[in-house]
């Protein structure tokens, strides 16, 4: 099938463009509907290798960490994130800790084994095993990752409790503050020049990609 | 109208896996694939407005059990009561919790409401091949890409407070039946967001000339 490397369609209205060369920090956007078409990629292989390692220890110390402490009369409770979703699957709403558990551990887990696996690959420049499904899987998980939004139901939870109970965050939500950095930066939608830096791509050593 | 062609006009499809542009020759085929990396090429997602129409309704309908039914039930020094979301944003507002009532109300009210009108008004002026206001339309959909999935904020407040209250005599929070309703709300709309394909916005143009 011929192909067109030279070319890019927008994703969101379908207008052609040709690639050009970016500054670095430099995106290109869409004339007639104004998305980013690509950015240049910010960073090399082995500084994104590196932050996916740092993720990977910031989402375990999240699990294994207590998040927020309380106590109450004397006694204590803590919870780890992993623990706060599972909190959902007593009761009748038991089905909704799936979804729960899902975008804010399993999710953001998955992305960064992925990342891990296609990175270390692509430091040596190959293609990782099962590549292009790694790299499917990624694009389908990137919408349903959201350690930020438990980041923000941490913070509502702890301001909520401190009316009725004592409340003091656990080393857990710094790992989470960590972790949902982190996984905007790695994780985000420019993973396409992934497939410019390995081989046997046609996009491969193009500009812009 | 531009002097830009879009991919439909040069007979060409952008691959939405890894972005390499292939010629179209679906129209002899049937089938094909990107042979980069094996995505089945597609002009536009299959049955796009269908499934959005059926995941936005179905949203709809859940919406309605997600407020009528209690999310959380509350047993603190004495005092019990199950609580909806909007009782919860209520207490949050008389306790002075200003900033909180805030964003939770943004959460479960605005932003499901703004995403169910936004994803009805580019469903209906798509099914008529509109040519109005395509720029803003097509800004509105990143808009509710961006901001949708924000809303699983009650449910992980919900999980983090449940989770943390156990008190036994004390006191004791559960998550109630209404948050499952909520949660799937959130995930039946992310769901038509992620169906609707935001270049039938465009195709308008195509259909006037
Ligand atoms: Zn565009
Ligand atoms: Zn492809």
């Amino acid at each position: 099938m011929k192909t067109f490397p030279h070319l890019i369609v927008c994703e969101h209205c379908d207008t052609v463009y040709r690639r050009v060369s970016l500054e670095s920090g430099d995106a290109a956007r869409c004339v007639d509907c104004a998305a980013t078409l690509y950015r240049a990629n910010r960073m090399n292989v082995d500084g994104w290798l590196a932050l996916t390692v740092t993720a990977a220890i910031a989402l375990v110390m999240a699990n294994v960490c207590p998040v927020i402490r309380i106590s109450l009369h004397g006694q204590h409770n803590e919870v780890t994130l992993w623990q706060s979703v599972a909190a959902l699957g007593h009761g009748a709403a038991a089905p909704i800790a799936v979804p729960a558990a899902l975008s804010v551990i399993v999710v953001p887990g998955l992305q960064i084994l992925l990342l891990g696996w296609v990175l270390a690959f692509a430091r040596a420049g190959h293609r990782a095993p099962g590549f292009a499904m790694a790299m499917k899987v990624l694009a389908t998980l990137r919408p349903w990752s959201m350690v930020e939004v438990a980041m923000l139901g941490i913070l509502i939870s702890i301001i909520k409790l401190s009316n009725v109970v004592q409340v003091t965050p656990g080393d857990g939500v710094w790992a989470t503050a960590g972790l949902m950095v982190l996984i905007t930066l790695i994780a985000s939608r420019d993973i396409h020049w992934l497939w410019g830096i390995t081989d046997n791509h046609p996009l491969r050593g193009r500009q812009g990609v | 109208m531009s002097g830009r062609l879009r991919a439909r006009q040069l007979g060409v499809i952008g691959c939405h896996v890894c972005g390499l542009v292939c010629k179209d020759r679906l129209g002899e085929r049937g089938h094909a694939r990107c042979p980069c990396c094996h995505t089945t090429l597609r002009r536009r997602r299959p049955d796009s407005i269908g499934r959005a129409w059926a995941f936005l309704l179905a949203g709809m309908v859940f919406y309605i059990p997600a407020n009528a039914l209690p999310v959380m039930y509350t047993g603190l020094l004495g005092s019990s009561s199950d609580n909806t979301i909007l009782q919860g944003v209520i207490s949050f507002w008389k306790d002075g919790s200003y900033g909180i009532a805030l964003v939770i109300f943004v959460a479960s009210v605005v932003v499901p409401c703004t995403k169910f009108l936004i994803l009805g008004l580019l469903l209906v002026t798509s099914q008529r091949h509109s040519r109005w206001a395509m720029r803003e339309r097509a800004r509105l959909y990143r808009l509710i890409e961006l901001v949708g999935y924000w809303s699983m904020l009650d449910v992980l407040v919900v999980a983090t407070v449940a989770a943390l209250v156990k008190f036994q005599a004390l006191g004791d929070i559960e998550p109630r039946i209404g948050i499952f309703f909520f949660g799937a709300m959130v995930i039946l709309t992310m769901l038509s967001a992620l169906n609707f394909d935001p270049r039938l916005i465009w195709d308008g143009m195509a259909t006037h000339e």
